[in-house]
């Protein structure tokens, strides 16, 4: 049987901020680490997250911020995942946080933050011990 | 996390309800069972298929940046306008070396994101060639069971032979842009052939109206050709001009979609019921190819044959592929040697 699941990863930008060079090098990384990686773009609603995560089926969220917004758009994107039956999903954030407002997001449910300077082979890595594909539903 | 405590025949069977009432969840799920290849999938797919039919199926491709997704998008919202609701598969190309994909085509898309008459669902390739993915066939049967009325396919971004999704679009659309070279190198031979519909995108650009002109030109000689041969039919493909960023040119292409579709469904029956033969043929025979396939590595690894040392002894020159594969074939099928 063929039961080699890839990983399918959403990253997304939330909020205002038009920088997405980071994002974008994240993007390329987790291909090269052979993930199927669904790029979305900037100025995306928590809801459009959502939605996107859940049709396209992902096993991780990585959220790419640098406006300050996190506080509110973490949250809520965790919020919309548990209305849906979604919250299965890892989500990671990355960008710019203050270090005080790290635990507040572990608390709501992101389970990583990865600050400036975090090396990419660290962050594939982190990915490939946390994040497995999504079980087969009825096999 | 805890096993779920449920019935195989009782799971299968409310995954198929789930998507005959077009829960969003369970076939965002089944689509990806499909893609990775799980074995259950084949019995909730032959559940599904009695559903199936109703869908019309358009097909857009074009080499990479013409503006496929765009177009996608802008045609979108024009069906939705008309109350009409629409899947979207949009496929972009796997990484060779990795094995990983960047799948972008929904950037052009986010205005569709939160409308629930809107499904999409971005494709990697996989190492499929033809344009399409091994699983588009299937997943098309998914999506017109979950009572999509349109489903947009986008293939890769194509040069001059992927013409797959010809095999199971109603309308095709080739679209190319101006200023790809002379004699328009990105729609050779058997791309020029599939297209119902030819779209000319980018059409502010210079050098739009000698790529229209171009293209009249090339179709005209093709028309002539095939009354020649006898092999005309009744539908001359339009070339259509559009500027997809700015929504020009959308109702006329979409007007000539309809058209075709009234061409097929009224005129052309014949045509369309080649279309469908064509399309079942292909499902049929993939599926049949597959199964023998898995078949055929159960016996042999069942024998205690392993697939990675038989091709070892193929490179080693001990035996070669063509009379491997037919003793292994004559041996399990148990058939005289005319038979295989």
């Amino acid at each position: 049987m063929s039961q080699e699941r890839k990983l399918r990863v959403l990253v997304a930008k939330p909020g205002l901020d038009g920088h997405d060079r980071g994002a974008r090098i994240i993007a390329r990384a987790l291909r090269d680490a052979g993930f199927e990686v669904i790029y979305t773009g900037c100025h995306q609603t928590p809801e459009q997250i959502v939605q996107t995560a859940i049709q396209e089926d992902v096993d991780l969220i990585g959220l790419s911020i640098l406006s300050g917004a996190h506080n509110y758009s973490f949250p809520r994107i965790m919020e919309l995942l548990k209305e849906n039956g979604a919250d299965d999903i890892t989500v990671i954030g990355g960008g710019i946080f203050p270090l005080e407002d790290i635990p507040k997001l572990k608390e709501v449910g992101i389970k990583e933050i990865f600050t400036p300077g975090t090396k990419l082979e660290d962050i594939i890595k982190w990915v490939r011990e946390n994040v497995k594909p999504r079980r087969v539903d009825a096999a | 996390m805890p096993p779920e405590i449920k019935q195989e025949g009782d799971d299968s069977m409310s995954i198929v309800e789930k998507v005959l009432e077009g829960d969003v969840r369970a076939v965002a799920r089944l689509l990806r069972d499909i893609d990775d290849q799980v074995p259950s999938t084949r019995s909730i797919l032959q559940q599904l298929y009695p559903h199936t039919g109703k869908a019309y199926i358009i097909g857009i491709t074009g080499p990479p940046g013409a503006g496929k997704s765009t177009l996608v998008d802008q045609m979108t919202t024009y069906y939705r306008k008309l109350g009409k609701t629409v899947a979207i598969l949009a496929i972009d190309p796997t990484s060779p070396f990795s094995g990983g994909a960047i799948l972008g085509d929904r950037i052009r898309m986010q205005r569709h994101f939160l409308d629930p008459g809107v499904f999409i669902r971005s494709l990697a390739t996989r190492g499929h060639f033809g344009g399409l993915t091994k699983s588009t066939h299937d997943m098309i049967t998914v999506l017109d069971a979950m009572g999509k009325n349109i489903i947009i396919v986008e293939t890769v971004g194509v040069g001059q032979g992927e013409v797959e999704i010809a095999e199971c679009a109603h309308t095709t659309l080739v679209v190319t842009v101006p200023g790809l070279g002379d004699d328009i190198q990105a729609i050779k031979a058997g791309i020029m052939e599939i297209g119902n519909i030819f779209v000319v995108n980018k059409a502010d650009r210079e050098g739009a109206k000698k790529t229209v002109q171009e293209l009249r030109n090339l179709l005209e000689m093709g028309k002539k050709f095939r009354m020649e041969t006898g092999a005309t039919n009744g539908w001359d493909p339009p070339v259509i001009e559009t500027q997809a960023h700015k929504g020009i040119g959308i109702d006329e292409l979409c007007e000539a979609i309809e058209s075709h579709r009234e061409y097929l469904t009224t005129q052309a029956l014949d045509e369309l019921k080649k279309i469908m033969v064509k399309r079942a043929l292909h499902q049929f025979s993939e599926t049949l190819k597959d199964e023998l396939f898995k078949e055929m590595m159960r016996r042999m690894e069942k024998k205690g044959m392993n697939i990675d040392d038989l091709a070892a002894k193929i490179a080693d020159k001990e035996v070669d592929p063509y009379s491997l594969s037919r003793s292994l074939i004559r041996d399990e099928l148990k058939e005289p040697e005319s038979a295989v």
